[in-house]
């Protein structure tokens, strides 16, 4: 890893919010492992928790994090430093600290409680929707100069994926229920990494019968190794595009 | 050494720079003068590469400097407010910088111990007052031993003895046949450092002429002088 990137690393880890984010991972993660016997009832309660916690960590943890950088950037700048490597290792910076907090908090314990390919592809969404989060935060941040308007974007972001888009989804499936959709729904689930992130594991954890003719068919889609494949690719795809639009624009930034 | 052609640089429908070309040299000391918001900034800013210009170009050193980075080797930068992360000590900056240039070019620390930084290595870059940023800043600029020094308000907060100890340290830079860009408000600073004086107004140019040949030309001895001559004949025609 570059020198940049080092610095960055250690100046976030020195940061009490990650060491909290951390603690409060760690303290839901055995907390409900030891609660259920079941440990495939224990992944699914830990999953829901996830996936509400560690984006809205992310995105917003890092939203504020590159504005409060803006000196540290500025210094840079004015040393015979390229400026896409700036950016790059920012976003490295951002990434491994978040990804090592999440690794510490709820890794370990998944890994000790479920050593199962479905721990496994639990640790492996963790560390995608945490990526993929810290890239829409470097976009929410170059979008705007206001640190208030960039976090508010960064907050709307995170409800819109984390809290609406499911309600904008069941709205559809009920106005065109009368309509085969369901093909339909597996590219509208690729729209938000959440909802690809929580199929992926749902699929795995065999409640996919629960979820009628289109979870057939998302079992049919995401249940082989294809369709595994396209998931994860859809999601580099989230964490590749926002930051690389973020990137463009940051080359063309006025400091 | 610096060559600007026809730089142009537009904020949102505020025009800053107009049409701006200049061309510096190495040995010479420049004076960038001009009131508050005439681009003096914009310009230096756009040859360090941090503000990107709308049209024209900057070449340093026969190279145009766009998407080019290595040329920063080569300049050192006094900013007019310097910002520093908060919670870095004085020394984590500077050690910071040594370690991200790693240059084998032996470093520059008079300015250092002349400010007496090693006092104060451990404050935090928040605690620190105006004029002690400055210092830094300074330091900084003249660390790497850089063929082109552009220092933006160098001694805007100084106190006395500091500004005089930075005032001689550029003259002895000056003397080794640097290119040194200054810009300043404080006409009578100038008049034992620069060579050349640029008068900038509104994002125009409107002269760059040697001290010698504005002296002549208006009569007057000093630089503070000469430029008020000159204002007042604008004024008057």
């Amino acid at each position: 890893m570059n020198r940049i990137g080092k610095f960055i690393v250690l100046d976030i880890l020195k940061n009490k919010i990650v060491l909290v984010y951390t603690l409060i991972l760690a303290i839901l993660s055995w907390s409900v492992f030891s609660l259920e016997d079941n440990s495939t009832k224990g992944l699914l309660t830990l999953l829901n928790v996830i996936l509400l916690t560690v984006p809205l960590v992310s995105v917003i943890f890092s939203t504020i994090y590159i504005y409060n950088s803006s000196e540290f950037i500025e210094l840079l700048l004015s040393q015979p430093i390229r400026r896409s490597k700036i950016w790059f290792s920012l976003f490295f910076g951002l990434s491994i600290s978040l990804l090592l907090a999440f690794f510490i908090g709820a890794g370990i314990p998944i890994l000790f409680y479920a050593p199962s390919d479905v721990g496994i592809m639990m640790l492996l969404v963790g560390i995608f929707i945490t990526v993929v989060f810290v890239a829409i935060a470097f976009l929410s941040s170059i979008a705007t100069r206001d640190k208030a308007k960039g976090i508010g974007i960064a907050i709307l972001l995170w409800m819109f994926f984390a809290l609406l888009f499911d309600g904008v989804v069941l709205f559809l499936i009920f106005q065109f229920a009368d309509y085969p959709i369901e093909k339909i729904m597996v590219g509208i689930t690729a729209l938000n990494p959440i909802d690809l992130a929580r199929i992926l594991i749902l699929l795995h954890l065999d409640v996919s019968a629960m979820m009628g003719y289109t979870g057939a068919i998302f079992k049919n889609f995401f249940g082989n190794q294809v369709g595994i494949i396209a998931a994860f690719t859809i999601l580099l795809l989230w964490v590749a595009v926002p930051f690389l639009i973020s990137l463009r624009k940051f080359r063309k930034k006025d400091l | 050494m610096i060559e600007i052609n026809n730089l142009s640089k537009n904020f949102a429908r505020l025009k800053v720079l107009n049409n701006v070309s200049l061309s510096c040299n190495q040995g010479e000391c420049i004076a960038l003068i001009g009131p508050n918001g005439c681009g003096k900034t914009t310009l230096i800013k756009s040859i360090l590469g941090m503000v990107i210009p709308t049209e024209g170009t900057i070449k340093f050193k026969d190279t145009f400097i766009t998407n080019n980075f290595e040329y920063r080797n080569h300049i050192g930068y006094m900013p007019q407010i310097g910002r520093y992360p908060d919670n870095m000590s004085i020394g984590q900056i500077l050690d910071m910088i040594k370690e991200l240039r790693k240059s084998d070019i032996p470093i520059d620390e008079d300015l250092f111990h002349q400010f007496k930084l090693k006092d104060i290595l451990n404050k935090k870059m928040r605690t620190l007052s105006g004029g002690t940023t400055q210092k830094v800043s300074a330091t900084l600029a003249f660390l790497f031993n850089p063929d082109v020094l552009i220092l933006d308000e160098p001694t805007a907060g100084l106190d006395p003895l500091a500004s005089e100890i930075l005032k001689e340290k550029i003259i002895a830079e000056k003397k080794k046949g640097k290119l040194i860009l200054i810009t300043s408000h404080l006409l009578s600073e100038l008049d034992d450092l620069v060579t050349q004086i640029i008068f900038m107004q509104d994002g125009n140019v409107q002269f760059h002429k040697t001290v010698d040949e504005l002296k002549s030309s208006t009569g007057e001895e000093k630089i503070s002088k000469a430029i008020a001559h000159i204002l007042k004949n604008n004024t008057h025609e």
